[in-house]
């Protein structure tokens, strides 16, 4: 070790133990004393952190990867077999109908393995997008989308139990945004899904089916739709320029944007070889030659350099731009009332006071409610259970009456029957008695007085 | 197995996960790029590395970690040159950034001076409990901001080492005190220190002793069985449980030996190399530290360690670990019963009463 490096390394540890000694022993200091600490130190030999990237990709590897894929364009534009040849497999294979009285979105998610890499690939169609006589809704269900996948993630980040490295993410990592090669330039509807877009999500516009538009005519359309993309304000994603090994790459393919696509699965034979093309009587286009179009430039840009940056810009932009939004509309904020920091924890805290709050209230009120409508529903049962008793009184009176009428009466029969009975026997007694009396006529008379009576 | 902690299944075991369907792909895509990708941004970025070390004063704790790192972090302290030993426990931090083959890593390193000097050693390990409690914190609170900074900054323990003095015969309680505690909360490695007064034979015993200790009190030192993944994990931490805890020596000296320079301490019966496997286990702890266990460290403190912290403070526990600089929230509306957490509790912490779980309406 040669005495300069000695000295150096010496120098610097004197300085360090110097300023280690004189770090004051709170801890509220030690933030700023670490950041002086803070310095280069080299190394006498070979300590082995070099092994550090590998340790992370191991993990990822063990991990595994994930990436979504939002393809929007019009029905019969080209978005299955442009994912299907840039995976280079067949993912799936009816055609959707026209006729889908709204836009829905259709995910589908595939593993695949490059060889130790395993990849889980969602794809998500939008599914009648374009085809509606009204196409004011058009957007919407694509919006709603992207900030469900948000929200489930942000539920999954403010549980108390969570486990986000078991999560599966199913955050739009890139949004292909398929615009039909007209040749003259973008359609409102395709403005204004970008526009609706672009804060929520990277978005790669590319010229689909680009096999109908000569090579001049694409220059001119890929030259208008830019500026038109710029002058209103849409904001697509840029490949980024910060790192010098792709940097060069990258800036050359932002002036390639947006890049015509022609999408296939069908080999033919071209020269000696099967390659992917589609076969016209004029001619064969080839999907992989950068002649014919900017396949080669899409898959190398999407996959091969920038598949992580993508994941992670919408992870640290579009993600917490979500974020932020939601938390500030469910009112909790950084700074309390006196512009103090206030943490997040106190403001859930003072929210979780201000429910509880709210909910005992609540329960006040159902109490009242509940004993008010008891109240209530007695009184009117007392009030039935006395006409009741009024009723049952009355019929009482009514029945007392009648029974003494019934008594009455019944005691003037008796008093008739009593008085017949004697009228009876006497007439009996008279009977027997028939030579006393001359009054054969008074016999007769009897006679007919009894049988009348009888 | 502890209900606390949950065992991170990284691998295909995705509850949340849809239906997938595997495909086969009729040829290259150039996914596996993905890894180069992954790579550049890391080098970009650099890497962040905390460690703590933990043990009476003599043991060689600074010495270890400038033998670690192959630079002097700082000056190993030696009595009688004017620096008072602490008579408090007291942490020091010390912060380098050290660059090899293009891999920038910020390295912390905490000391602490005055551990187990005392007389009456009795709650020492608070400070140190705080310390990481305090970092978990910082973490958390950034993390619970609205707007948050793209990065934020680690400064959470990833490992802490831990230095039993080589009596040679068993835990001292204060050691057993001390792990129990801190294995909860953090990952610990336990090393004997200034191996080279053991005979290989008395190191022996006394490792086989220590586990026996260890696995006796319930204390799981880094790595941990539960947090083992697949098969082949399995096999390779088995091995290194077996030789935990590592006897080393450190020196930052370098000495002739053989025409070769070498790190190691001069004798007068010899030069213990420290490099030398037959002379102590130093490269053990390098390579589980540095070179093959830097990253899951930091995995585990963040995915378990980081998690429970998290769950016990958004459970509304106003009773945290002690240590110095906390600070008490607002207490509890009568609502929320207030649990039972480790007041003044002076017997083994019950894993159930440090933090417990309470109905929570939002969860």
């Amino acid at each position: 070790m040669s005495s300069e490096v000695a000295r150096h390394l010496l120098f610097q540890s004197h300085m360090a133990t110097k300023t280690a000694h004189m770090s004051p022993q709170v801890f509220d200091n030690e933030e700023k004393q670490k950041k002086e600490n803070t310095r280069s130190l080299a190394m006498s030999g070979h300590v082995g952190f070099e092994s550090l990237p590998d340790q992370l990709v191991n993990r990822s590897i063990q991990q595994g990867f994930c990436f979504n894929i939002l393809c929007v364009g019009e029905t019969g534009i080209g978005k299955s077999t442009l994912i299907d040849t840039l995976f280079n497999t067949n993912f799936e294979d009816h055609e959707s109908s026209h006729f889908y009285p709204h836009v829905r979105l259709k995910a589908q998610t595939y593993e695949l393995q490059e060889s130790n890499v395993r990849l889980k690939l969602t794809i998500v169609n939008t599914v009648g997008f374009g085809d509606q006589i009204n196409k004011e809704e058009s957007y919407q269900p694509i919006v709603d989308y992207i900030d469900a996948q948000f929200e489930a993630y942000l539920q999954e980040e403010l549980k108390i139990k969570r486990s986000l490295f078991n999560y599966h993410d199913s955050r739009i990592h890139v949004c292909l945004y398929f615009i039909s090669p007209t040749g003259h330039s973008l359609k409102t509807l395709d403005l204004l899904t970008m526009k609706s877009l672009d804060s929520k999500v990277n978005i790669i516009p590319v010229i689909a089916k680009a096999d109908a538009i000569s090579k001049t005519e694409l220059q001119k359309f890929k030259i208008k739709l830019m500026s038109e993309l710029a002058s209103n304000g849409v904001q697509i994603y840029q490949f980024p320029t910060d790192d010098e090994t792709i940097a060069k790459v990258n800036a050359s393919m932002n002036g390639h944007l947006p890049f015509a696509v022609v999408g296939s699965m069908d080999e033919v034979k071209v020269g000696n070889k099967m390659v992917k093309a589609r076969q016209y009587p004029w001619g064969i286009v080839q999907v992989e030659n950068e002649n014919h179009c900017d396949f080669v430039k899409l898959r190398e840009m999407l996959i091969c350099t920038n598949m992580e940056d993508l994941r992670d810009e919408t992870h640290t932009r579009h993600y917490e731009l979500y974020r932020r939004r939601k938390l500030e509309e469910m009112g909790l904020t950084d700074t309390g009332p006196e512009n103090k920091p206030l943490s997040l924890q106190e403001t859930y805290e003072a929210k979780r006071h201000e429910f509880y709050g709210e909910r005992q209230r609540k329960e006040e009120e159902m109490k009242q409610l509940f004993v008010q409508r008891v109240k209530e529903k007695e009184a009117v049962l007392k009030e039935a259970e006395r006409e009741l008793q009024a009723k049952f009184e009355h019929l009482k009176r009514v029945h007392q009456e009648e029974k003494l009428r019934l008594e009455e009466k019944r005691r003037l029969l008796e008093e008739e029957i009593i008085a017949f009975s004697k009228k009876k026997a006497t007439s009996e007694i008279y009977q027997s008695q028939p030579f006393m009396t001359p009054g054969g006529n008074v016999r007769k008379d009897k006679d007919r007085k009894n049988s009348s009576f009888m | 197995m502890d209900p606390l902690r949950q065992s991170p299944s990284r691998s295909s075991s995705r509850a949340s996960s849809p239906r997938t369907l595997p495909c086969e792909m009729l040829g290259y895509v150039g996914i596996e790029a993905v890894l180069d990708q992954l790579k550049i941004k890391a080098m970009k970025m650099g890497f962040e590395f905390n460690i703590m070390v933990v043990g009476q004063s003599g043991l060689g704790k600074s010495t270890m970690v400038n033998t670690l790192f192959k630079s002097k972090m700082w000056k190993s302290t030696m009595p009688g040159l004017g620096v008072p030993t602490p008579q408090t426990l007291q942490l020091q931090s010390v912060t380098h950034v050290i660059e090899e083959s293009g891999v920038k890593l910020k390295l912390t390193v905490t000391d602490t001076p005055g551990f187990g000097d005392q007389i009456n050693n009795d709650k020492c390990w608070d400070p140190i409990l705080g310390y990481i409690n305090e970092q978990y914190e910082h973490y958390l609170q950034e993390e619970i901001l609205i707007t948050r900074q793209r990065h934020i900054p680690d400064t959470r323990v990833h490992c802490c080492v831990y230095f039993v003095p080589p009596t040679g015969h068993w835990l001292r309680p204060l050691d057993i005190e001390f792990l129990q505690r801190l294995c909860r909360t953090v990952n610990v490695v336990p090393v004997i220190a200034r191996a080279d007064s053991l005979t290989i034979e008395e190191r022996e015993a006394f490792r086989h002793r220590i586990q026996e200790n260890l696995k006796t009190h319930g204390i799981e030192v880094y790595p941990q069985k539960c947090f083992d993944e697949d098969i082949n994990d399995k096999i390779l931490n088995s091995k290194i449980r077996e030789r935990i805890p590592f006897a080393v020596v450190g020196a930052d000296r370098e000495h002739i030996v053989n025409g070769r320079c070498v790190l190691g301490r001069k004798t007068k019966w010899g030069i213990i190399e420290v490099e030398n496997m037959a002379h102590c286990e130093f490269p053990l702890l390098r390579d589980l530290l540095i070179r093959s266990h830097l990253q899951d460290l930091k995995d585990i403190t963040h995915n378990v360690h980081y998690e429970n912290y998290r769950i016990f403070r958004l459970n509304e526990s106003h009773v945290l670990p002690r240590g110095p600089g906390w600070v008490n929230l607002a207490p509890a509306p009568a609502s929320v019963p207030a649990p039972a957490g480790p007041q003044a509790n002076p017997g083994p912490p019950k894993v159930g009463g440090w933090a417990k779980d309470n109905s929570d309406e939002e969860c």
